[in-house]
């Protein structure tokens, strides 16, 4: 306030007579303008290549227009339908007319495949009444449900008025195990039915014991490399780094042939008598097998970021320590250790971002409760071609990271990580 | 002028050569024994015939990719082999080239394709190849007495060890059933009732804690090597190789096979959909599907083929025919996979298989 | 006794390789409350003498002793040794009152006893109303000082110095040797110092030990150090000097004749040298020497530069064949005669000349 007073009362002039404050911004505006016209190649390649594709396919997850796209005479009196009412003949028009019109135009298929995900057994309902569509005479209400039964029940009303919606939440719904209904509610999912919720629950547990586990293992590595004399401390180095060097896969199938039943692990363990022949440990095919196979591949990302923060703390700090009375431990845990927190901090949300989405070491070694969220995105892209369900399936992961990204700021602070 | 005569000569050569290098297509199919299959009955005798080149890629099923082609406008496969459920889905979702079966080589006695093609096997987009099934398989050295029904799979008592199952709901609730004792001509009207679907997941639940998921067809036989599981679901071809060609100490059973078929089909928008079409009707035709099935023990779809099918290619002593799913004794319970139901409630039921596992 | 010999070196040996020794047999006894200067260039072997007694390095050979006790395989935390850092090694994720505290922590006292000595080790620096900043909000003279209570709040009776005021620029300094000498004064305890300053060395000791080659030089006070170098190293080392080569023909007593390059006979003070026809290194202060008239030793000069620096004027002269050599004359007489190019005659006494082991 006071501040702002002194400006206006007394503005600073340059010589020339222009304020000073315009002056400085308009020489500021150049420099800015050559450093934005710097990074312009690089920020388009980000917007088009990165940030564009993944808007366009997160909209997917909220916005499918197929059922309008192509019923576009049932759609406009959907909308205006109530949804418990019994449908009407002019309903039962509409839909005859577009079942013709889908048909002559090859396009059934897709409205099929859409109304099949929203009640089952539709696609062979839109299918075969398409087939016959076209003989079919007035009274519809009457022909149509000569063809199908189902055209009379209400609930497969009800599932072509949700999914006559273009822009709606019925996927976001479906991707936390919940149904978006006819009137506008969402209702939880039978028990049955429901997965994903536990499967973002225990994607995010795997990527916490994860980033734990890393840490208790990782920080006295990082520690000795930072340490070390520098011959040693290099050849250590490459023993780090050199998982890098290995694909995925190989380290993952490595860590199969390790852990499996008659695998190196369970046989040691036989031979020293932890186990028997035949009640060997199960290492894989489930939870303990990705964790573990996990733990080792994100190892190096926990590592490093520490090992170079460490490498910036003089060894001065714990000598101060103990010159003024710390014992060791002492001087490690108050003195030490804090310095190092930007360099775990850093690795530990590398390692958990990195974990969250992980897909190709669970689905190979994760068997039935070691698999994660990032494997039913992965299903749904690949093999149930439900898009729409893995945008907001991915939207929501998205979410979710955001979210605990700032509560990482909130608590421990962006600026104090420190990758080296 | 002799300089440029001879320049545009070589010239025009060079265009000419690149036009026919042009018709180099790609082929996608499963890989492993089944494309090395396809790859000696199919690509070699094509390729001698036209000249033309022959792509071989391999993939792990799925319309995924087929879809991101289409979608994207940047259609680099020309043929792709996919089982019955995908080829319907693909055509139904306008990511496919139609086929005419018209245009189809017939048998050579004259019977036209449509009618020497088994039912199912011509599909509007679709062309079937094989008839593959899904059965189960033991490892002979852990049981005395070798189990010799669907039930005796879900048996972990009388047969133990560890089991190996796909991870998909398709064949393995229908296997279920099949082992609760369900006979196969009922098994799609129960499995289409709450109740049916209950009791298939009630029977999977008895050997859950026991079993081992599969995803790739690779990994069944090498389980079964690994002494990983001493039983398990596995394609039939996959199973025969392993005996067959690497000698392992493996029994198949027939009992409560699923079958289903496989097809060829081509990504709307191929640039070379004149060759691929001419490389499904050279493929598809009686000798071609009948000489597949020295290879891997998948049955030829042609009804004209199965006279014809020989011996195994590096063993005269095993006939083929005797292995295929398609034998009298092998059918005496068994299940055609029902696409249509599949089309209709795999979206569901498989979200009740992962829920299921999940839990 | 243990007033006399507080700290004790006794015949200690370091050697990091196992072939080369950093520190060559040291002696040294540093009586209670004295400020003690190892001062040398790098690499002499002082710092490793400095870490040994802080107990961050262990004697390859030879006995440590505080008090009387030895302290050889006590560890560092234990010794009750305050110690200041190069770069002052005030920790950066704590506030000056905890970093001030954190000695008084791990010692278990009370928070009111720490508080009380908190306060009066800041009032001691004048940096009481620092204690809410972090390091980083410091300027260099500040951490310096914080640094520096910091080593004293626990009240040890030694402190060590390891070149603490290194990263400071020249003027703050000299403010910082003053303010610990003061302290030192004040609270009488005994501090061991590290420099390779010669004039913070100077300042600031009761007594300086100049090292070179892993072996102490000279022990004196910085009077002693200054006016009687015993060997060309220090004399060398210590303040500014010139030197001239020359060849002993005649010892008499405490004095020296030497015959210069030139021929030129010149008398000197016997210190270190050799006998009769040994080569020597005469030393000569630039403040003792007059020019422009004869004296007890005489010699030809030309002036070849002059600098002004306010009290006084550096003239450089070729003296002896030496180009090098260096005059100060005061800024107080009429100078206006010299220039450059000027012939003339430099005279010193010979009590002023200092006659050294030949400089290699």
């Amino acid at each position: 306030m006071l501040a702002s007073q002194n400006n206006n009362n007394q503005k600073m002039l340059t010589t020339d007579g222009i304020p000073l404050k315009k002056k400085l911004s308009k020489a500021l505006f150049r420099s800015r303008l050559r450093a934005f016209g710097l990074v312009t190649p690089l920020l388009l390649l980000i917007s088009i290549g990165f940030v564009f594709p993944i808007i366009v396919f997160l909209t997917r997850g909220v916005y499918n227009d197929t059922f309008e796209k192509y019923m576009v005479n049932l759609t406009p009196i959907l909308a205006e339908w109530d949804g418990k009412s019994e449908p009407t003949e002019d309903m039962y028009e509409a839909l005859v007319l577009d079942l013709v019109w889908l048909k002559e135009t090859k396009n059934i298929g897709k409205v099929a495949s859409r109304m099949n995900r929203e009640l089952s057994g539709s696609r062979s309902l839109f299918t075969s009444s398409a087939r016959k569509a076209k003989k079919l005479e007035a009274p519809f209400k009457e022909s149509l449900t000569k063809v199908k039964k189902k055209w009379a029940k209400l609930e497969t009303w009800r599932a072509m008025k949700v999914t006559s919606q273009s822009l709606s939440p019925v996927f976001l719904a479906s991707a936390l195990d919940m149904k978006y209904t006819a009137e506008g509610t969402i209702v939880q999912k039978s028990p049955e039915r429901r997965i994903h919720v536990k499967l973002f629950i225990r994607t995010l547990e795997i990527s916490l014991v994860v980033v734990i586990a890393g840490l208790i293992l990782g920080y006295p590595v990082a520690f000795l490399l930072a340490n070390l004399p520098i011959r040693i401390s290099n050849l250590l180095l490459i023993l780090v780094l050199l998982p890098f060097w290995t694909s995925l896969l190989v380290r993952t199938t490595a860590w199969i042939a390790m852990l499996q039943g008659q695998g190196v692990l369970n046989d040691l363990f036989v031979v020293f008598g932890i186990a028997t022949d035949e009640d060997r440990f199960t290492l894989i095919y489930n939870k303990a097998g990705t964790l573990i196979s996990m733990t080792h591949i994100l190892l190096p990302f926990m590592i490093l970021p520490i090992y170079s923060v460490m490498k910036t703390i003089p060894p001065s700090y714990v000598r101060a320590a103990k010159s003024m009375g710390a014992t060791n431990w002492t001087a490690f845990w108050r003195i030490y250790f804090p310095q190092t927190i930007p360099g775990i901090g850093a690795g530990a949300i590398l390692v958990f971002i990195l974990a969250i989405s992980f897909y190709i070491t669970p689905a190979l070694v994760g068997g039935q409760d070691g698999t994660m969220i990032s494997n039913f995105i992965d299903y749904h892209m690949r093999k149930s071609l439900n898009w729409s369900l893995a945008a907001a399936m991915g939207g929501v992961l998205l979410v979710i990271i955001l979210f605990l990204y700032w509560i990482y700021d909130r608590v421990v602070g962006i600026d104090n990580m420190k990758l080296g | 002028m002799k300089i440029l005569k001879l320049l545009f000569a070589s010239v025009s050569t060079l265009v000419f050569a690149s036009v026919v290098n042009a018709d180099s297509i790609t082929v996608v199919s499963w890989g492993g024994a089944y494309t090395k299959s396809q790859v000696e009955a199919y690509h070699k005798p094509w390729q001698n015939k036209t000249g033309n080149q022959v792509v071989s890629e391999d993939y792990s099923g799925g319309l995924a990719e087929v879809k991101a082609q289409v979608e994207s406008g940047n259609v680099t496969w020309d043929v792709v082999d996919v089982e019955l459920s995908d080829a319907l889905q693909g055509c139904d979702e306008g990511i496919l080239e139609t086929i005419d079966p018209s245009t189809l080589p017939a048998a050579p006695d004259g019977t036209p394709a449509t009618k020497d093609f088994m039912d199912g096997a011509l599909q509007e987009c679709a062309v079937g190849n094989i008839v593959w099934s899904t059965i189960y398989a033991y490892d002979k050295t852990k049981f005395s007495t070798p189990p010799t029904t669907m039930a005796d799979f879900f048996n972990v008592e009388k047969f133990p060890g560890k089991r190996g199952m796909r991870k998909l709901g398709k064949a393995m609730l229908e296997m279920a059933l099949m082992g609760d004792g369900v006979p196969a001509e009922e098994v799609y009207d129960l499995l289409g009732t709450e109740a049916g679907v209950q009791r298939a997941f009630a029977k999977l639940d008895t050997i859950k804690d026991h079993v081992v998921w599969w995803e790739a067809g690779a990994q069944p036989p090498q389980l079964l090597a690994d002494g990983e599981v001493t039983m398990t679901i596995v394609w039939n071809g996959r199973i025969f190789n392993a005996i067959a060609a690497e000698g392992q100490p493996f029994g198949l059973v027939w009992d409560g096979q699923v079958y289903d078929l496989d097809l060829f089909v081509i990504p709307k928008g191929s640039k070379n959909k004149e060759a691929a079409l001419d490389f499904i009707r050279f493929s598809t035709d009686t000798q071609r599907l009948a000489d597949q099935a020295s290879w891997i023990n998948y049955g030829p779809v042609r009804a004209s083929s199965i006279p014809l099918i020989g011996s195994y290619h590096s063993d005269s002593s095993i006939k083929m025919i005797d292995h295929m799913p398609t034998t009298e004794a092998a059918l005496k319970n068994a299940l055609q996979n029902d696409f249509e139901f599949w089309a209709d409630n795999g979206e569901e039921l498989n979200e009740r298989f992962n829920a299921w596992l999940a839990n | 006794m243990t007033n006399k010999s507080f700290v004790k070196f006794e015949n200690v040996q370091k050697s990091y390789d196992g072939e080369v020794l950093v520190v060559k047999d040291l002696n040294l006894e540093i009586p209670k409350g004295e400020f003690l200067t190892m001062l040398g260039p790098s690499g002499s072997g002082k710092t490793t003498c400095l870490m040994m007694l802080a107990g961050f390095e262990t004697a390859t050979h030879g006995i440590i002793s505080l008090d009387g006790n030895p302290i050889n395989n006590i560890p560092p935390h234990k010794r009750g040794i305050g110690m200041v850092f190069q770069n002052y090694a005030l920790f950066p994720h704590m506030t000056v009152y905890e970093n001030l505290s954190f000695p008084l922590e791990v010692r278990k006292l009370s928070k009111t006893v720490r508080e009380e000595k908190i306060k009066l080790a800041l009032d001691m620096v004048q940096m009481r109303e620092f204690g809410n900043r972090r390091p980083a909000q410091l300027s260099g003279g500040q951490q310096q000082r914080i640094a520096l209570a910091r080593s004293l709040v626990f009240e040890p009776d030694l402190v060590l110095m390891d070149e603490p005021l290194g990263a400071l620029d020249k003027q703050l300094r000299e403010h910082m040797q003053y303010e610990i000498k003061h302290l030192h004064e004040r609270l009488g305890v005994t501090v061991v110092y590290v420099t390779h300053d010669q004039s913070e060395a100077l300042t600031m000791s009761d007594r300086v030990a100049v090292f070179n080659d892993g072996v102490i030089q000279q022990l004196a006070s910085p009077p002693d150090l200054y006016e009687q170098p015993e060997n060309a190293f220090v004399a060398q080392f210590i303040g500014e000097n010139n030197k001239i080569m020359a060849e002993v023909v005649d010892v008499k007593g405490s004095v020296v004749t030497a015959k210069t390059s030139k021929g030129n006979l010149l008398k000197s003070k016997k210190v270190n040298c050799d006998e009769v026809g040994s080569k020597t290194t005469l030393s000569i202060r630039p403040e003792r020497i007059k020019v422009g008239s004869k004296g007890e030793n005489t010699s030809e000069a030309k002036v070849l530069e002059l600098i002004y620096i306010g009290d006084h004027i550096r003239c450089r002269m070729l003296v002896e064949g030496d180009e090098n050599f260096i005059v100060k004359i005061p800024n107080a007489k009429k100078i206006s005669d010299l220039k450059i190019g000027l012939k003339t005659q430099v005279s010193w006494s010979t009590g002023d000349c200092r006659a050294l082991d030949r400089l290699v």
